[in-house]
Protein backbone atom coordinates (compact mmCIF):
# COMPACT_ATOMS: atom_id res chain seq x y z
CA UNK A 1 0.00 0.00 0.00
CA UNK A 2 2.53 2.55 -1.06
CA UNK A 3 1.97 5.60 -3.15
CA UNK A 4 4.61 6.30 -5.78
CA UNK A 5 4.63 10.06 -5.14
CA UNK A 6 6.92 11.10 -2.29
CA UNK A 7 5.66 13.43 0.42
CA UNK A 8 8.96 15.32 0.55
CA UNK A 9 8.80 16.07 -3.18
CA UNK A 10 5.37 17.71 -3.07
CA UNK A 11 4.80 21.39 -2.30
CA UNK A 12 1.71 23.32 -1.29
CA UNK A 13 0.41 25.18 -4.33
CA UNK A 14 1.81 22.61 -6.76
CA UNK A 15 -0.54 22.03 -9.68
CA UNK A 16 -1.24 18.58 -11.04
CA UNK A 17 -1.60 18.11 -14.82
CA UNK A 18 -5.15 18.54 -16.16
CA UNK A 19 -6.90 15.49 -17.57
CA UNK A 20 -10.02 15.13 -19.68
CA UNK A 21 -12.45 12.24 -19.39
CA UNK A 22 -15.10 11.62 -22.08
CA UNK A 23 -18.66 10.74 -21.00
CA UNK A 24 -21.15 9.02 -23.30
CA UNK A 25 -24.66 7.71 -22.67
CA UNK A 26 -23.27 4.15 -22.73
CA UNK A 27 -20.97 5.00 -19.81
CA UNK A 28 -24.01 6.02 -17.76
CA UNK A 29 -25.86 2.82 -18.62
CA UNK A 30 -22.81 0.81 -17.53
CA UNK A 31 -22.51 2.89 -14.37
CA UNK A 32 -26.20 2.41 -13.57
CA UNK A 33 -25.74 -1.35 -13.79
CA UNK A 34 -22.50 -1.43 -11.82
CA UNK A 35 -23.69 0.89 -9.06
CA UNK A 36 -27.33 -0.14 -8.81
CA UNK A 37 -28.53 3.46 -9.30
CA UNK A 38 -31.17 3.10 -12.00
CA UNK A 39 -32.73 6.55 -11.68
CA UNK A 40 -34.03 7.15 -15.25
CA UNK A 41 -32.72 10.75 -15.28
CA UNK A 42 -29.37 9.10 -16.07
CA UNK A 43 -30.45 7.15 -19.15
CA UNK A 44 -33.92 8.18 -20.35
CA UNK A 45 -33.94 11.53 -22.15
CA UNK A 46 -37.72 11.75 -22.33
CA UNK A 47 -38.02 11.13 -18.60
CA UNK A 48 -35.20 13.55 -17.73
CA UNK A 49 -36.90 16.35 -19.70
CA UNK A 50 -40.28 15.53 -18.16
CA UNK A 51 -38.89 16.33 -14.70
CA UNK A 52 -37.40 19.64 -15.82
CA UNK A 53 -33.82 18.64 -16.62
CA UNK A 54 -32.15 19.89 -19.82
CA UNK A 55 -31.27 16.34 -20.94
CA UNK A 56 -29.90 13.11 -19.49
CA UNK A 57 -27.42 13.93 -16.72
CA UNK A 58 -24.49 11.89 -15.43
CA UNK A 59 -24.68 10.25 -12.02
CA UNK A 60 -22.93 12.55 -9.56
CA UNK A 61 -21.04 9.48 -8.39
CA UNK A 62 -19.77 8.87 -11.94
CA UNK A 63 -18.23 12.35 -11.92
CA UNK A 64 -16.87 11.79 -8.41
CA UNK A 65 -15.34 8.51 -9.61
CA UNK A 66 -13.47 10.39 -12.37
CA UNK A 67 -12.06 12.70 -9.70
CA UNK A 68 -11.04 9.65 -7.69
CA UNK A 69 -9.34 8.16 -10.71
CA UNK A 70 -7.52 11.44 -11.30
CA UNK A 71 -6.13 11.42 -7.76
CA UNK A 72 -5.24 7.73 -7.60
CA UNK A 73 -3.53 7.80 -11.01
CA UNK A 74 -1.43 10.67 -9.69
CA UNK A 75 -0.68 9.15 -6.28
CA UNK A 76 0.04 5.69 -7.67
CA UNK A 77 -2.02 3.66 -5.20
CA UNK A 78 -5.80 3.80 -4.74
CA UNK A 79 -5.26 2.37 -1.25
CA UNK A 80 -3.52 5.60 -0.26
CA UNK A 81 -6.73 7.65 -0.20
CA UNK A 82 -7.67 8.46 3.40
CA UNK A 83 -10.64 10.73 2.74
CA UNK A 84 -12.45 11.94 -0.37
CA UNK A 85 -15.38 14.33 -0.52
CA UNK A 86 -17.12 16.50 -3.11
CA UNK A 87 -20.05 18.84 -3.57
CA UNK A 88 -22.00 18.44 -6.81
CA UNK A 89 -22.37 22.06 -7.90
CA UNK A 90 -23.75 21.63 -11.39
CA UNK A 91 -25.04 18.81 -13.56
CA UNK A 92 -22.99 17.03 -16.23
CA UNK A 93 -25.39 17.09 -19.18
CA UNK A 94 -24.79 14.19 -21.57
CA UNK A 95 -26.31 14.66 -25.04
CA UNK A 96 -27.08 11.62 -27.17
CA UNK A 97 -24.80 12.78 -29.97
CA UNK A 98 -21.14 12.86 -29.04
CA UNK A 99 -21.59 12.89 -25.28
CA UNK A 100 -19.53 15.38 -23.30
CA UNK A 101 -16.28 15.69 -21.37
CA UNK A 102 -15.23 16.26 -17.78
CA UNK A 103 -11.99 18.19 -17.33
CA UNK A 104 -10.25 17.79 -13.98
CA UNK A 105 -7.42 19.80 -12.46
CA UNK A 106 -5.85 19.53 -9.02
CA UNK A 107 -3.64 21.52 -6.70
CA UNK A 108 -1.86 20.55 -3.48
CA UNK A 109 -3.76 22.52 -0.89
CA UNK A 110 -2.14 21.34 2.32
CA UNK A 111 0.59 19.10 3.72
CA UNK A 112 -0.28 17.41 7.00
CA UNK A 113 1.30 15.10 9.52
CA UNK A 114 1.64 11.40 8.84
CA UNK A 115 2.75 11.95 5.21
CA UNK A 116 -0.71 13.03 4.07
CA UNK A 117 -1.52 15.81 1.62
CA UNK A 118 -4.83 17.39 0.66
CA UNK A 119 -5.47 17.62 -3.08
CA UNK A 120 -8.13 20.18 -4.06
CA UNK A 121 -9.87 19.21 -7.30
CA UNK A 122 -11.79 21.23 -9.83
CA UNK A 123 -14.01 19.48 -12.37
CA UNK A 124 -15.63 21.28 -15.29
CA UNK A 125 -18.02 20.19 -17.99
CA UNK A 126 -19.43 22.39 -20.76
CA UNK A 127 -17.95 25.46 -19.06
CA UNK A 128 -19.60 24.78 -15.68
CA UNK A 129 -17.89 23.76 -12.45
CA UNK A 130 -19.48 20.39 -11.71
CA UNK A 131 -17.57 19.63 -8.51
CA UNK A 132 -16.73 22.18 -5.83
CA UNK A 133 -15.20 21.71 -2.39
CA UNK A 134 -13.72 18.54 -3.87
CA UNK A 135 -10.84 17.36 -1.73
CA UNK A 136 -8.92 14.13 -1.42
CA UNK A 137 -6.58 13.40 1.45
CA UNK A 138 -3.87 11.01 0.30
CA UNK A 139 -1.04 9.33 2.20
CA UNK A 140 2.16 9.61 0.17
CA UNK A 141 5.37 7.63 0.36
CA UNK B 1 -42.82 18.20 -0.99
CA UNK B 2 -41.65 18.61 2.60
CA UNK B 3 -39.97 15.50 3.94
CA UNK B 4 -41.16 14.00 7.19
CA UNK B 5 -39.03 15.55 9.97
CA UNK B 6 -39.82 12.62 12.24
CA UNK B 7 -37.13 10.74 10.28
CA UNK B 8 -34.35 12.99 11.63
CA UNK B 9 -32.05 10.85 13.74
CA UNK B 10 -33.59 7.62 12.54
CA UNK B 11 -31.11 4.75 12.49
CA UNK B 12 -31.86 1.95 10.05
CA UNK B 13 -31.01 -1.63 10.91
CA UNK B 14 -27.78 -3.00 9.38
CA UNK B 15 -28.11 -4.13 5.78
CA UNK B 16 -27.85 -7.79 4.88
CA UNK B 17 -24.17 -8.84 4.66
CA UNK B 18 -22.69 -7.85 1.30
CA UNK B 19 -19.84 -9.88 -0.13
CA UNK B 20 -17.33 -7.84 -2.12
CA UNK B 21 -16.27 -9.91 -5.14
CA UNK B 22 -13.51 -9.60 -7.74
CA UNK B 23 -16.10 -9.61 -10.49
CA UNK B 24 -18.17 -6.78 -9.00
CA UNK B 25 -15.07 -4.66 -8.43
CA UNK B 26 -14.02 -5.26 -12.03
CA UNK B 27 -17.49 -4.38 -13.33
CA UNK B 28 -17.44 -1.15 -11.31
CA UNK B 29 -13.90 -0.25 -12.44
CA UNK B 30 -14.93 -0.91 -16.06
CA UNK B 31 -17.99 1.31 -15.65
CA UNK B 32 -15.89 4.24 -14.43
CA UNK B 33 -13.28 3.57 -17.12
CA UNK B 34 -10.48 2.94 -14.62
CA UNK B 35 -7.94 0.38 -15.85
CA UNK B 36 -5.77 0.34 -12.71
CA UNK B 37 -4.49 -3.25 -12.30
CA UNK B 38 -5.05 -3.26 -8.51
CA UNK B 39 -8.80 -3.40 -9.33
CA UNK B 40 -8.42 -6.34 -11.75
CA UNK B 41 -5.33 -8.43 -11.13
CA UNK B 42 -4.94 -10.16 -7.73
CA UNK B 43 -1.19 -10.49 -8.27
CA UNK B 44 -0.81 -6.76 -8.98
CA UNK B 45 -2.89 -5.99 -5.89
CA UNK B 46 -0.76 -8.32 -3.73
CA UNK B 47 2.42 -6.76 -5.12
CA UNK B 48 1.03 -3.40 -3.95
CA UNK B 49 0.54 -4.84 -0.46
CA UNK B 50 -3.18 -5.62 -0.58
CA UNK B 51 -4.67 -9.02 0.33
CA UNK B 52 -6.65 -9.19 -2.95
CA UNK B 53 -7.96 -6.78 -5.59
CA UNK B 54 -9.17 -3.59 -3.93
CA UNK B 55 -12.20 -1.49 -4.79
CA UNK B 56 -12.03 2.07 -6.17
CA UNK B 57 -12.55 4.84 -3.59
CA UNK B 58 -16.14 5.50 -4.67
CA UNK B 59 -17.15 1.79 -4.69
CA UNK B 60 -18.62 1.91 -1.16
CA UNK B 61 -21.58 3.82 -2.66
CA UNK B 62 -22.74 0.45 -4.02
CA UNK B 63 -23.09 -0.82 -0.47
CA UNK B 64 -24.29 2.37 1.19
CA UNK B 65 -27.13 2.89 -1.32
CA UNK B 66 -28.93 -0.07 0.22
CA UNK B 67 -28.30 0.98 3.79
CA UNK B 68 -31.19 3.40 4.25
CA UNK B 69 -34.82 2.75 3.45
CA UNK B 70 -35.40 5.98 1.56
CA UNK B 71 -38.28 4.28 -0.21
CA UNK B 72 -40.37 4.34 2.98
CA UNK B 73 -43.53 6.19 1.85
CA UNK B 74 -43.74 7.86 5.29
CA UNK B 75 -40.54 9.80 4.47
CA UNK B 76 -42.26 11.37 1.46
CA UNK B 77 -39.24 11.39 -0.85
CA UNK B 78 -40.05 11.81 -4.56
CA UNK B 79 -37.20 9.84 -6.09
CA UNK B 80 -37.74 11.34 -9.56
CA UNK B 81 -36.82 14.77 -8.17
CA UNK B 82 -33.72 13.61 -6.32
CA UNK B 83 -30.22 14.77 -7.25
CA UNK B 84 -27.00 14.10 -5.38
CA UNK B 85 -25.81 17.11 -3.37
CA UNK B 86 -22.62 16.05 -1.63
CA UNK B 87 -20.67 12.87 -0.92
CA UNK B 88 -17.72 12.19 1.33
CA UNK B 89 -15.94 9.01 2.39
CA UNK B 90 -13.56 8.53 5.29
CA UNK B 91 -11.53 5.37 4.84
CA UNK B 92 -9.97 3.22 7.46
CA UNK B 93 -8.72 0.99 4.64
CA UNK B 94 -9.78 0.13 1.07
CA UNK B 95 -12.46 -2.51 0.56
CA UNK B 96 -11.06 -5.66 -1.03
CA UNK B 97 -12.44 -8.78 -2.64
CA UNK B 98 -13.45 -11.22 0.06
CA UNK B 99 -14.70 -8.58 2.48
CA UNK B 100 -18.17 -9.28 3.83
CA UNK B 101 -19.64 -6.04 5.12
CA UNK B 102 -22.81 -4.47 6.40
CA UNK B 103 -23.95 -0.86 6.12
CA UNK B 104 -25.69 0.98 8.94
CA UNK B 105 -27.31 4.25 7.98
CA UNK B 106 -28.64 7.11 10.06
CA UNK B 107 -30.58 10.13 8.81
CA UNK B 108 -28.41 12.88 10.26
CA UNK B 109 -30.59 15.77 9.15
CA UNK B 110 -33.42 17.09 6.98
CA UNK B 111 -33.86 20.75 6.15
CA UNK B 112 -35.30 23.05 3.53
CA UNK B 113 -33.08 25.12 1.25
CA UNK B 114 -35.37 27.45 -0.66
CA UNK B 115 -37.79 25.20 -2.50
CA UNK B 116 -35.53 22.17 -2.16
CA UNK B 117 -35.30 19.60 0.61
CA UNK B 118 -31.88 18.49 1.85
CA UNK B 119 -31.38 15.05 3.40
CA UNK B 120 -28.11 14.14 5.20
CA UNK B 121 -27.34 10.45 5.63
CA UNK B 122 -24.39 8.86 7.38
CA UNK B 123 -23.51 5.26 6.62
CA UNK B 124 -20.95 3.20 8.52
CA UNK B 125 -19.53 0.21 6.66
CA UNK B 126 -18.17 -2.55 8.88
CA UNK B 127 -17.02 -6.10 8.18
CA UNK B 128 -19.09 -8.87 9.72
CA UNK B 129 -16.09 -9.38 12.04
CA UNK B 130 -16.59 -5.86 13.37
CA UNK B 131 -13.74 -4.04 11.58
CA UNK B 132 -14.63 -0.51 10.53
CA UNK B 133 -13.84 -0.04 6.82
CA UNK B 134 -15.25 3.34 5.94
CA UNK B 135 -17.89 5.92 6.76
CA UNK B 136 -19.91 7.60 4.01
CA UNK B 137 -21.61 10.98 4.32
CA UNK B 138 -24.28 11.51 1.70
CA UNK B 139 -26.37 14.60 0.97
CA UNK B 140 -29.28 14.23 -1.39
CA UNK B 141 -31.46 17.06 -2.65
CA UNK B 142 -35.10 16.73 -3.58
CA UNK B 143 -35.73 19.50 -6.06
CA UNK B 144 -38.85 21.58 -5.48
CA UNK B 145 -41.57 21.21 -8.12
Amino acid sequence: MTATVKYDEVEVGQELPAKTYPVHRLDLVKYAGASGDFNPIHWNEQFAKSVGLPDVIAHGMFTMAQGGRYVTDWAGDPGAVVEYGVRFSSMVVVPNDGGTEIEITGVIEDKRDDNTVVVALTARSDGQKVLTRAKATVRLA
Amino acid sequence: MALNREFIGRAFPPSEPYEVTRLKIREFADAIGDLNPVYRDPEAAKAAGHPDVIAPPTFPIVISIGGASLTDPELGLNYAMVVHGEQRFEYNRPLHAGDVVTAESTIAGIRSIGRNERLDIQTVITTVDGEHVCTAHNVIIERGA
